[in-house]
């Protein structure tokens, strides 16, 4: 891509008019791929949590399925997947300069997204009619209340990122409708594109070790 | 978008924005002072707020000083205080355990922390570099305004109902986790949620430190060419980065324990004590090393200038700083060795720590080997660093105590580690603090602190620091346990109180000569006397131009020749070579930039790579 | 200020000391080292009019040299102190033949419960104590420590020994004392308002006292008394 390869690799002669090589980033991409970093940290101490606690209280935890909806939050991680590739459509159609693509796969990414979020509160809706809730003095799901405390916990700080990157999206469409982007000027729509693999990526532990193991 | 960003940058945000870039017009007062975005300002508003919540620190610890030597007795002048706290003006144990709270949480967080990775990071990383600002400005007064909420969230919490959090900075669980234990809810709560907004600033104004140093280097100016300090600064924004999501993740557990009866660290319910201590440490040994190595780097930088000599083994200071940050993060074990963790874990956290202690000592020899054959000028800032030196030693080697398991079972959670941590805290950070400040004093305002008044605050406070601190280590050897309210309740520790009336006078000068630094810095912003661009002699780029520096910095991109401790050069009729003088004609010429492109500039000037 | 250590009464107090020592003369010596090379050399090379400052980058000789022998002394450090460490704190080396009480702290007392005459610590004539701790001189105690409430630290300076009271686990922990008499007792970790008036006393009887005095419980314990009434009555006598 024409845009990481910003920065020569070649070490010549100091060039006077340009800052020394850096990683070959533009600075944008560069945060935000230094941001996620700190994310990856702070679903590091959650998912940590989790395990430390599961292992200590191995009593506290249902067997797969038992408990939580294994086959619709299947589909809705197919949604999550899904609402990828339409952001990397998204990202190609604005490389060829192609506004109305560009438009279209955002729209598309935003319903996925929106629809991932929808599925997730309405599993939380059944999950707590069934008593299995984030307070313990309340909880009469199977396992026992650590289950539910670290079930919410990772879910919900997913699904806020997922909520946060549905409000982000929301706003670089309303960029690219305003003209904004273009293939020599795409680095909002390449960096919202990072932070919401980074968001499919962590769904996708979560997924497997919440759900599936 | 001017020519020197051609490199087909896909935005116009990337590179800095030089002074010459852009015509001048005068920012509204509220752009100017209050939500601005120029790094050399958020970094004075760091200045003023970390100042602040050093002496509301310092007050706190003034109080708790009079308890501890006077147990029971009305402190004069607070009597003001509402009947929650102090009736007329008898610290109540509840006052006491907020008070100790408070006084770690104001001190590490709110002062220690945004002096040396707010202010001079925030000061000295652009201007050091040669850039015009930071990457992200506008995050960066985010970053500023995230943390005033924080602090007055922190303050706010003294007045509401049961008080300030009292389960110490550590806020071990479960006391931290049930408001039952202590009486304290909402106050707790608030100490969480303060923290937790405090991240944010933490993590904004990393993410922008570490694009900065990454990106936007002045051409010429390596990796080993850099000052200590960015090196310092960069290293530490990376710890901070991914530091202090850790602690967010276990405040947000226990915020919801408190809360939404969430049961993380409830053990009634299943939950796990210990897992709040290792979340907290997993963060907090990372913490202590992103509160000492911008430390170091301010240190180096001003050693080296008062010696007039280069950097004694630049690449080993760099390499320790480097292992530092890695060894860090395997270390944490050595706070709980005492808490229930099985004992083979704490020996593998001894040999951790054992071996973190080498990178310390490494810096210390060669800060030893920067002042050897020097021809040491004795700066007010010198000499707070030359403190520092001394006082860290004295805190690296307690360490040494406490990382051997052993020992440590005597000398855990006692005044000995009141000591080791004020050692390297106070001794060690707040020296660097002192250094930093009266060093680039001038480039932020433009004039000189008063020398006498500093060099006076310098003494009273060396003396006085060792006068209140040292006696400490005697204390935990004796077996006196930290945060105690009274210590005369227990028959041994009765006897020591004499050492604690001495202690606590000995704080009270400390304290006041406290007050000649603020009354001096102050002051000194009308009467100083000017700066002009370079007081010191110093080498890096932020001495190349005006103090304070104009909006954007430089006028031409700074062309970077050598490393920035080329002090007393051989040949060279100055002992300064500024970093971006031309190697040919030093200081006689300023070619246009693409003459001063000089391909054997590098290998004349080779010290400047080592 | 004392840098001397109280003497203490444990079997293993003198270990830890010697360790303590050895660190203290080691950390000495490089305290007077480092502190009067940076003395010296501040004195020696201040400003002087015609001095120049000597132009060295460093030595990488002397960087292997003080990196190679300060790891060199604090492995060494970790080894000796790692023996010590497990004798004291590792379960799987405690002594054998201990004899053993289980100490509950909670906000802001000590609970000694004491097993009845069979050996069990619910018999009907198994007794508390509460802020005293009886043991025998000369014979291994294993303490079994929990907590009723938040995190407690058990401590005797003169044992030696310090260990966290966790709630909802029992921490086993051991010692032996050499001397008999009355030894204070600590709580370490801030556990809310009362911690600093926290204190207890660990009594070290002879072998024959210390039977005496436990006959005198045990039969006390069997008489009928109800818990309460017991914990009162032990409450009036004992505490402070
Ligand atoms: C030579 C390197 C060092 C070693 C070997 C070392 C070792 C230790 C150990 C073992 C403890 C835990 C003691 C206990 O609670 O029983 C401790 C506590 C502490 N250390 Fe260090 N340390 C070193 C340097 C530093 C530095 C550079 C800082 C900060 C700038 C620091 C700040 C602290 C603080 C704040 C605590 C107390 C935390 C608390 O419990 O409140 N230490 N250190
Ligand atoms: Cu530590
Ligand atoms: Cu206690």
């Amino acid at each position: 891509m024409s845009q990481t390869a910003a920065v020569s690799a070649a070490r010549g002669p100091v060039d006077p008019t340009r800052p020394e090589p850096g990683l070959g980033a533009y600075n944008l991409k560069l945060g935000m791929w230094v941001f996620l970093l700190s994310e990856v940290m702070f679903f590091t101490s959650l998912i940590g949590a989790y395990i430390i606690l599961r292992f200590a209280h191995p009593e506290h935890f249902a067997a797969p399925g038992e408990v939580l909806n294994v086959p619709l939050t299947a589909a809705n991680t197919f949604v999550l997947i899904c609402s990828s590739v339409t952001m990397v459509k998204a990202f190609a159609a604005i490389a060829r300069d192609d506004q109305k693509g560009l438009q279209l796969w955002l729209v598309a990414t935003i319903i996925l997204g929106s629809t991932f979020v929808g599925v997730q509160v309405y599993e939380y809706i059944h999950l707590f009619r069934d008593g299995f809730v984030p307070n313990a003095a309340a909880y009469t799901a199977g396992g026992g209340p650590l289950y539910g405390s670290t079930f919410y916990l990772m879910t919900g700080f997913h699904g806020l990122h997922v909520s946060i990157g549905v409000g982000c999206l929301i706003w670089v469409l309303i960029q690219a409708i305003r003209g904004r982007y273009s293939s020599s000027h795409l680095g909002g729509v390449e960096v919202m594109g990072l932070y919401w693999h980074f968001v499919d990526l962590v769904w996708i532990v979560l997924f497997t070790i919440v759900y599936l193991i | 978008m001017s020519a020197h960003a051609t490199q087909e940058a896909p935005n116009d945000w990337d590179f800095p924005a030089f002074a010459g870039d852009h015509e001048h017009h005068e920012p509204s007062f509220i752009r100017k002072y209050i939500f601005s975005t120029d790094h050399k300002m958020i970094a004075k508003q760091f200045l003023a707020v970390s100042l602040f919540f050093l002496a509301a620190g310092g007050t706190l610890a003034l109080m708790m000083r009079w308890q501890l030597a006077f147990p029971g007795q009305p402190m004069p002048v607070v009597d003001f205080l509402p009947s929650t706290m102090a009736p007329g003006g008898i610290i109540l144990p509840e006052f006491y355990n907020a008070m100790v709270t408070m006084h770690g949480t104001f001190m590490i967080f709110f002062a220690i922390m945004p002096l040396l990775v707010g202010v001079f990071g925030n000061l000295l990383i652009p201007l050091q570099i040669g850039a015009g600002d930071m990457a992200f400005p506008r995050l960066n007064m985010w970053s500023f305004w995230l943390a005033v909420p924080a602090g007055l969230l922190m303050l706010a919490s003294f007045a509401v109902e049961g008080g300030a959090a009292g389960a110490g900075w550590t806020a071990y669980a479960p006391l931290s986790a049930d408001g039952e234990y202590t009486g304290v809810y909402l106050g707790q709560q608030l100490w969480l949620a303060s923290l937790f907004i405090l991240g944010f600033s933490s993590i904004a104004g990393a993410v922008n430190y570490i694009t900065t140093v990454i990106n936007m280097r002045a051409p010429g100016l390596t990796w080993l060419r850099l000052p200590l300090t960015v090196w310092a600064l960069f290293i530490t924004a990376i710890l901070v980065l991914l530091a202090i999501p850790i602690l967010a993740g276990a405040l947000i557990m226990l915020l919801t324990d408190q809360t939404l009866g969430t049961t993380f660290f409830l053990p009634e319910t299943g939950g796990e004590p210990l897992l709040w201590q290792h979340l907290f440490w997993f963060f907090g040994h990372p913490e202590v090393y992103i509160l000492i190595l911008p430390a170091f780097g301010i240190v180096s930088e001003v050693l080296a200038n008062g010696a007039r000599k280069p950097i004694f083994g630049y690449t080993a200071m760099v390499l320790a700083i480097v292992a530092i940050a890695f060894l860090g993060w395997i270390v944490w074990g050595h706070h709980m060795f005492m808490s229930g963790m099985n004992p083979v874990l704490g020996t593998t956290f001894m040999f951790s720590t054992m071996v973190i202690a080498v990178p310390s000592a490494i810096k210390v020899f060669n800060w030893l080997g920067t002042l050897w054959g020097g021809n040491i000028h004795f700066h007010v800032p010198f000499l707070h660093a030359a403190a520092f030196v001394s006082l860290f030693i004295i805190g690296g080697l307690s360490g040494i105590f406490m990382a051997s398991t052993p020992v440590d079972i005597h000398i855990h959670d006692t005044y000995f580690i009141v000591a080791h941590l004020h050692y390297v805290l106070f001794g060690g950070s707040l020296f660097a603090i002192f250094a930093g400040i009266t060093y680039w004093y001038p480039k932020m305002f433009g004039r000189m602190m008063n020398s006498l008044w500093n060099r006076i605050h310098f003494v009273g406070t060396f003396i006085f620091y060792n006068l209140a601190f040292f006696p400490m280590h005697g204390l935990g050897l004796e077996g006196m346990m930290r945060r105690l309210y009274d210590p005369t309740q227990y028959g041994w520790l009765a006897e020591l109180q004499p050492w604690n009336v001495f202690i606590t006078y000995s704080v009270f000068f400390l304290v006041g000569f406290q007050v000649i630094f603020f009354v001096n810095f102050i002051l000194s912003m009308w009467t100083g006397r000017e700066a002009g661009p370079n007081p010191w002699n110093a080498n890096s780029l932020e001495w190349s131009i005006p103090s304070p520096p104009p909006h954007g910095n430089f006028q031409t991109i700074p062309v970077v020749y050598r490393g920035a401790y080329e002090y007393s050069v051989p040949g060279h009729e100055r002992d300064f070579l500024l970093q971006n003088e031309p190697p040919d004609d030093a200081a006689k010429r300023r070619p246009e930039p693409a003459q001063r492109v000089d391909p054997s500039g590098q290998v004349k000037d080779r010290g400047g790579d080592q | 200020m004392n840098w001397l250590l109280e003497p203490s009464v444990s079997t293993f107090g003198p270990e830890i000391d010697r360790l303590y020592y050895i660190i203290l003369v080691i950390t000495g010596i490089v305290f007077f080292i480092t502190q009067f090379l940076l003395v010296y050399f501040l004195i020696k090379y201040r400003k002087r009019e015609g001095r120049t400052a000597a132009y060295t980058h460093g030595s990488t000789r002397a960087e292997i040299l003080w990196t190679a022998v300060p790891f060199v002394v604090v492995l060494m450090l970790a080894l000796i102190s790692k023996p010590v460490w497990d004798e004291i704190k590792d379960p799987a080396l405690f002594p054998e033949d201990a004899y053993e009480v289980t100490v509950v702290a909670r906000q802001f007392e000590w609970e000694a419960q004491y097993a009845g005459s069979n050996g069990e610590f619910d018999a009907d004539d198994s007794f508390t104590v509460l802020n005293r701790l009886h043991v025998p001189v000369n014979q291994p105690v294993i303490v079994h420590l929990e907590s009723a409430d938040v995190i407690h630290s058990f401590f005797v300076p003169r044992f030696r020994l310090k260990q966290d009271a966790l709630p909802g686990r029992s921490i086993p922990m051991w010692f032996e004392v050499t001397e008999p008499g009355e030894y204070e007792l600590g709580c370490a970790e801030l556990c809310g308002l009362g911690h600093y008036r926290m204190d207890g006393l660990v009594i070290v009887h002879t072998e024959e006292e210390f039977e005496a005095w436990k006959a005198e419980r045990l039969a006390a314990a069997g008489g009928g008394v109800t818990g309460t009434e017991r914990a009162q009555a032990m409450t009036g006598e004992e505490s402070r």
